[in-house]
C-alpha cells in the first residue's frame, strides 16, 4: 500500500486545525489512514504505532509538521497531501488576515494594538500559563481557553490576577461574554443588566442565550474555569468577579452557577455573597437549594431556571415559559417507544449532567461515562447499555479529537451505532449554537439520522435541544428547521427535553 | 515592566480589544463582528525542545547553568 510522508521544517498549526484537517482528509476515496501533526514524541509514538513512521519524519522536532498517508494508490495519497496543503494554506490566510500583520509575541501584537485588554489564551497546556503570566504581568486581563494547566500554576496566576485587580478566567474556560462581545465559544446575546458568574462553559451558554430568549440581556458573561471554587483555589475568581459585577452600573442581578463548592471555599464565598446588595441568583447544581434559600439568595432548580428567575428579579414580571408543560406533554403524546432504552449524546457537559440528575429518579438506572451520584459508570464508555447518557465532550473521548461542537464525526459514528442497537427507543441530542461551535451541526446530526434510518429502517423517538439565539452565526430558525424536517423534536432547553424524555417514557 | 491599568470595573467601561494566542478561529470570529484583534503566529518556544526550554528559563530567573 503506498505510503507517503512530508515533513516541514518549522511550520507550527494549532491542534484544533490539524485535527479538524486530518478529518477531512479521512473523507478522501482510498484513504487509509492520514495523519498531519506536530512532531511531539505522542505524535511520533502514535504514527509508530500506526506503522506511517517513515524514515523522513523520524527526525521531527515538535516545531516541524509531520503529514503521513496511507492510501490504496499512489494517486489517491499525492492527491491528499495536495489536499492538506490546501487545507492548512487556507486556514493560515484566514488567521493571519489579509491585511494584518500576525507578531510572533504578545509583546508583538501589543505594539500593533496597544488598546488591547484581554488576552484570549489557546496554546498547548504545557506553555499555557507562562503566557498568561506575561499577559497579567502586561496588565491585561486574560481568558485561558487552555486546558491541562497545573492547579498550582492556577492558584498562582490567579493570585497574580487579584493582586493587579485583573481577571484570570480559567483554565479550561470555554465561554465568556464581555461587554457583549462573545470570547471563544458564546453565544450572540442582547446586552442588559443580568451579569453570571459560571465554572461551567455549556452552563453558562444554556443560561445566557435562555436569558435572551425570554426577553432579557446580559452585561457580563464570567467564565472562571471547573475548578475555581475547589477547596485549593478557594473561589479567587469568582469573588474577583461577583466583586466587579457588583461594581458594575450596568449589572441588577448577579447569577452563579457552579459545581457544589467545597465546603471551605463556601463559606468564605457566602461571606462575600451577604454583603452584596444586587439579588443574587444561586445554581449549585445538584446542590440542595434550602440552604442557599436559607440565606435569603434566590436558589435555581436547574439552568433554566436559573434563567427565569434572573430575568424575574431583573424585570419584576415571570418570564412566559418558552415551552410550557402542556405544549410538552402534547407532542409526547404524539410517540410511542417501540423498544426501552434512552440513548443520549451530548456534546455539553453540564447538559449531560443536569440530564442525569433530573432523569435518574424516573428511570432508576442510568449509565455514563460521567456519571452524577447515583447513576452508573459504563464499564465499556464506547459500549452503551440500558439507559445511557453520554458526554462526548469528556476527555476520554476527546483525547486526539477535536471537541464535539466543532468536530461533528465522533458523534455521527455514535448515531449509527445507537440506532443500530435494538434496544434503543429514543435518541438524544444537544445542538450548541454560537461563536466556535460547527457551522451547522443540525444538518451534520440529520445525516447521520438518515444514513441510520436506511441502515436500520425502524421508528425510533428523535429529539435535540437547540442551545443559541436567533442572532448566532448558524442561524438559529434553519437549524431548527433542519431538525424538524428530518422528524427530530426539538426543544428551547435541555430542561424541556428532559420533561419530554420523561413523558413519553412514563407513557411508554 | 508592568503598565498602569485600570481595575476591572474599568474594563466594563471600554471597548473589548484582544490579543488571540492560539487557535485561529477565535481571531476570525472577533474579526467577524468588528472587535479590534491581533492574532499571534505563536509557536512553541525553543523548537518544543523541553531540554532548551528549561536552560532558557534558568538563565532568565538567574540561576548557573552548570
Amino acid at each position: 500500500m503506498p505510503l507517503l510522508s512530508q515533513l516541514k521544517k518549522d511550520t507550527y498549526f494549532d491542534s484544533v486545525t490539524l485535527m479538524l484537517a486530518t478529518n477531512e482528509l479521512k473523507k478522501i476515496r482510498g484513504v487509509h489512514q492520514a495523519v498531519i501533526g506536530m512532531g511531539t514524541d505522542y505524535n511520533l509514538e502514535s504514527l509508530k504505532r500506526l506503522g506511517l513512521l517513515s524514515p523522513e519524519l523520524a527526525d521531527a522536532t515538535p516545531s516541524d509538521l509531520i503529514l503521513a498517508v496511507d492510501a490504496a494508490t499512489e494517486e489517491a495519497a499525492v492527491m491528499t497531501l495536495r489536499e492538506a496543503e490546501r487545507l492548512l494554506s487556507v486556514k493560515k490566510g484566514a488567521a493571519s488576515g489579509t491585511a494584518d500583520y500576525a507578531p510572533a509575541t504578545q509583546a508583538g501584537a501589543a505594539k500593533a494594538l496597544p488598546g488591547a485588554n484581554i488576552v484570549l489564551i489557546s496554546v498547548p497546556g504545557d506553555y499555557a500559563a507562562s503566557e498568561a503570566r506575561r499577559a497579567l504581568d502586561s496588565g491585561r486581563h486574560v481568558m485561558l481557553f487552555s486546558d491541562n494547566v497545573s492547579i498550582d500554576d492556577e492558584l498562582e496566576l490567579k493570585t497574580r490576577a487579584v493582586e493587579k485587580n485583573l481577571l484570570m478566567m480559567g483554565p479550561d474556560c470555554g465561554t465568556a461574554i464581555l461587554n457583549g462581545v462573545p470570547l471563544a465559544f458564546a453565544n450572540a446575546v442582547r446586552k442588559g443588566d443580568i451579569g453570571v458568574v459560571a465554572a461551567s462553559g455549556t452552563g453558562l451558554q444554556e443560561v445566557t442565550s435562555l436569558i435572551h430568549r425570554m426577553g432579557c440581556g446580559v452585561s457580563q458573561a464570567i467564565g472562571v474555569g471547573g475548578r475555581d471554587l475547589s477547596e485549593k483555589i478557594g473561589g479567587i475568581m469568582t469573588l474577583q468577579a461577583v466583586r466587579a459585577l457588583e461594581d458594575d452600573r450596568q449589572t441588577k442581578v448577579i447569577v452563579l452557577l457552579s459545581k457544589p463548592p467545597a465546603e471551605k471555599t463556601f463559606h468564605a464565598l457566602l461571606g462575600v455573597l451577604k454583603d452584596v446588595k444586587k439579588p443574587v441568583v444561586i445554581y449549585f447544581i445538584g446542590a440542595d437549594p434550602v440552604p442557599i434559600e436559607r440565606l435569603g439568595f434566590a436558589a435555581a432548580q436547574n439552568l433554566e431556571d436559573a434563567a427565569r428567575t434572573a430575568c424575574r428579579l431583573s424585570t419584576g414580571r415571570q418570564p412566559s415559559p418558552l415551552l410550557s408543560d402542556e405544549e410538552i406533554a402534547e407532542k409526547a403524546s404524539k410517540v410511542r417507544l417501540t423498544a426501552p432504552s434512552l440513548r443520549a449524546l451530548y456534546s455539553g457537559g453540564t447538559l449531560c449532567d443536569e440530564a442525569q440528575r433530573i432523569l435518574l429518579p424516573r428511570l432508576k438506572t442510568i449509565h455514563s461515562n460521567t456519571p452524577v451520584a447515583g447513576c452508573e459508570k459504563l464499564p465499556n464508555v464506547y459500549q452503551s447499555r440500558g439507559h445511557t447518557i453520554l458526554d462526548l465532550g469528556d476527555d476520554e473521548f476527546t483525547r486526539g479529537r477535536a471537541h464535539p461542537m466543532i468536530d461533528p464525526s465522533f458523534r455521527q459514528e455514535k448515531i449509527l451505532s445507537e440506532y443500530a442497537d435494538p434496544e434503543t427507543g429514543m435518541l438524544v441530542v444537544d445542538v450548541v449554537l454560537g461563536y466556535g461551535s460547527h457551522p451547522d451541526m443540525a444538518g451534520a446530526v440529520v445525516r447521520s439520522i438518515e444514513e441510520a434510518r436506511e441502515r436500520s429502517p425502524r421508528p425510533v423517538v428523535l429529539a435535540a435541544t437547540l442551545c443559541g439565539t436567533e442572532d448566532d452565526p448558524q442561524d438559529y430558525e434553519k437549524q431548527r428547521r433542519t431538525l424538524e424536517d428530518a422528524g427530530v423534536f426539538v426543544f428551547p432547553s435541555n430542561v424541556s427535553m428532559v420533561k419530554f424524555i420523561v413523558s413519553v417514557m412514563s407513557h411508554g | 515592566m508592568a503598565e498602569r491599568r485600570p481595575p476591572i470595573s474599568g474594563l466594563f467601561d471600554q471597548p473589548i480589544q484582544v490579543i488571540n494566542v492560539g487557535v485561529p478561529s477565535f481571531s476570525d470570529d472577533l474579526k467577524r463582528q468588528g472587535v479590534p484583534v491581533r492574532h499571534v503566529d505563536w509557536r512553541p518556544p525553543a523548537g518544543g525542545n523541553k531540554r532548551i526550554q528549561a536552560l532558557l528559563r534558568r538563565i532568565k530567573n538567574g540561576e548557573k547553568t552548570s
